[in-house]
């Protein structure tokens, strides 16, 4: 992302740097790294340490156990669950908030319906900032099946009463679908954010080039999306895997385990198991994760800029 | 054929605009409502669209719980997490902005990579150490630990707002005789503010409405945020819905006018990279 700045490189130092000059951005720097050391990376290795140890708590003091936790966690189908379904999380809730996030910035991108642009541009903060624990609490009140609105709504065109809470597959898509209502407006706002970066001249001279939006958008407006396109990405996979209030309120990853994500069934494992260690482990394994996968948008998305 | 097409995309757009408008609004709108009725309006059936409002979930909304004294906590945290991590992060994305160094991506790479990181790996270390420490219920604990998404979540933004103020104008100053931090405090800084107000009230947002790390790091009932009030009412056999919407509707107030006060600086301030 800073690297596209590359070529307007700060010409101010003409002579070979001094020291002083070499150490100057670290003046700027340094405050945040320590802060971030200390509570990022200590964290962080405190975590691997921890995950190596055969540590229960109320059963003795840690011992050495080796990869025994890793071997546990990879085995443990509990984990391996609840890793797949925060994945199938991110892969069907992903595309879906691209696509309506892309829509909705389109839409306020044009000419026509001043207010009604203003307005939403005003609510789409919103969903945004409703605190996730009261969006679960929400969802248990709007879902109930029998007292719940949106059974109500749905039975004026017809649609059955369906039992979003009760069961396994049903309770799932129903944190679907919140999430998606929770997250597409940021998508939106950054995609916006990321359209109104096209430049005008250009824009101009391929709306007279073309009416059709296809080729305009194609050619003219997705290219200097990318960013925005990346950033959104990395965002929505990040609040995808960090995910706890908001389904931990909706029925606590129930009914059952059938909506616990990784980082619930971590949480559950460390302060409810008491099976430090373990829990230690599939964090280690989480974290590697969201780092392969923050790599690889940077990679694939941002690789024009080299 | 394309003059058809004109007038059904236009249509598209407004029927787009309305529904989107009104799925945002929907809930917000069951919450406030639902948190102003008693439970027999709340639950009737067919739903009540006209009813009698009434502030007695609020009355007892407050009665029954810290509410009040827990939303004051997550001023508290708040305001001094996001202050703390303006002043950290805000020079750094100044640096990585405008200076060339080993290891500029390298840095950059680390912001992001906080960013992603799980919640449970900074947790578990901070919970231990905090009791041996005995610093659990201590709010300080709660500003440190949110440092790990404001950074980065400053710096990412910031970064890129920093690389769009015109270097000739630094220069200027700079002949001026101008030191960097100088330049940084009075020519730069008071450029990027619309890059500031949506850093603010992102980290903010995530600050205030963070339930899990408030819920372990300080769980007594007078120490906490105030997203964790809510969790009082799951424990019961009984949910008093009208004082739980009561109660969210308190929580959120806050949040949701800010960003809707801020909404105008975060087109210009959410560009993610997108700035040539």
């Amino acid at each position: 992302m800073s690297d596209r700045v590359q070529d307007r490189a700060p010409p101010m130092a003409v002579a070979p740097p001094s020291w002083r000059e070499k150490m100057e951005p670290w003046f700027f720097i340094l405050p945040s790294v320590i802060l971030l050391l200390a509570i990022g990376l200590y964290p962080v290795i405190y975590t691997l340490v921890a995950s190596l140890q055969s540590w229960v708590m109320g059963m003795g003091p840690p011992s050495f156990g080796g990869l025994q936790n890793y071997a546990h966690a990879f085995t443990s189908s509990d984990f391996g669950h609840s890793v797949l379904r925060t994945l199938v999380l991110i892969v069907i809730t992903l595309p879906i908030e691209l696509a309506l996030g892309m829509m909705i910035a389109l839409a306020l991108d044009s000419q026509n319906f001043l207010v009604l642009r203003r307005l939403l541009q005003i609510c789409l903060v919103i969903p945004i900032a409703i605190t996730p624990s009261v969006v679960g609490l929400l969802t248990q009140l709007m879902f109930n099946q029998q007292l719940g609105i949106i059974n109500h709504l749905l039975g004026y065109i017809g649609i059955p009463a369906l039992d979003w809470l009760g069961r396994p597959l049903s309770a799932y898509t129903t944190v679907l679908i919140v999430q998606i209502w929770e997250w597409t407006p940021f998508v939106a706002l950054v995609l916006s954010a990321a359209l109104s970066t096209v430049p005008q001249d250009i824009d101009e001279a391929a709306v007279l080039e073309t009416e059709r939006w296809w080729p305009r958008f194609r050619s003219i407006q997705l290219p200097f999306m990318w960013p925005g396109i990346t950033a959104a990405l990395v965002f929505q996979t990040a609040f995808t895997i960090k995910e706890f209030d908001m389904i931990y309120t909706i029925e606590k990853g129930g009914p059952g385990t059938a909506t616990e994500t990784a980082v619930m069934q971590i949480e559950r494992m460390a302060f409810r198991g008491f099976d430090v260690g373990l829990a230690a482990a599939e964090s280690i394994l989480m974290l590697v994760l969201s780092i392969l996968l923050a790599r690889i948008y940077i990679r694939v998305f941002y690789r024009e800029m080299d | 054929m394309s003059d058809l097409r004109a007038p059904l995309l236009r249509l598209l757009q407004a029927v787009g605009l309305v529904v989107t408008l009104l799925l945002i609004l929907f809930p917000l709108y069951w919450m406030v409502t639902a948190s102003l009725k008693t439970e027999n309006d709340l639950f009737s059936m067919p739903p009540k669209w006209f009813f009698a409002p009434t502030l007695a979930a609020y009355a007892d909304a407050i009665e029954n719980t810290e509410v009040l004294g827990n939303l004051l906590n997550s001023v508290l945290v708040t305001v001094s997490a996001v202050a703390l991590g303006l002043l950290v992060g805000a020079p750094a994305a100044y640096g990585i902005a405008r200076y060339r160094f080993r290891g500029r991506r390298d840095v950059w790479f680390w912001y992001v990579t906080n960013w992603m990181l799980v919640p449970v790996v900074v947790l578990i270390p901070f919970y231990l150490t905090a009791s041996w420490l005995g610093l659990i219920n201590n709010p300080v604990v709660l500003i440190l630990v949110y440092q790990v998404f404001i950074v980065p979540l400053v710096v990412w933004l910031l970064v890129d707002q920093f690389s769009a103020v015109p270097v000739a104008l630094e220069e200027a100053a700079q002949l001026d005789g101008l030191s960097r931090v100088k330049i940084f405090l009075k020519i730069s800084l008071p450029l990027v503010k619309p890059g500031i107000a949506v850093a603010a009230i992102l980290s903010g947002i995530f600050a205030w409405n963070d339930m899990l790390y408030a819920f372990i790091l300080t769980p007594s009932p007078d120490a906490r945020t105030a997203p964790t009030v809510v969790l009082n009412y799951l424990g019961g056999y009984v949910i008093p819905w009208p004082q739980v919407m009561a109660t969210s509707t308190m929580v959120c107030a806050p949040v949701i006018i800010g960003g809707i006060i801020v909404h105008k600086y975060i087109a210009r301030g959410l560009t993610m990279g997108a700035v040539k």
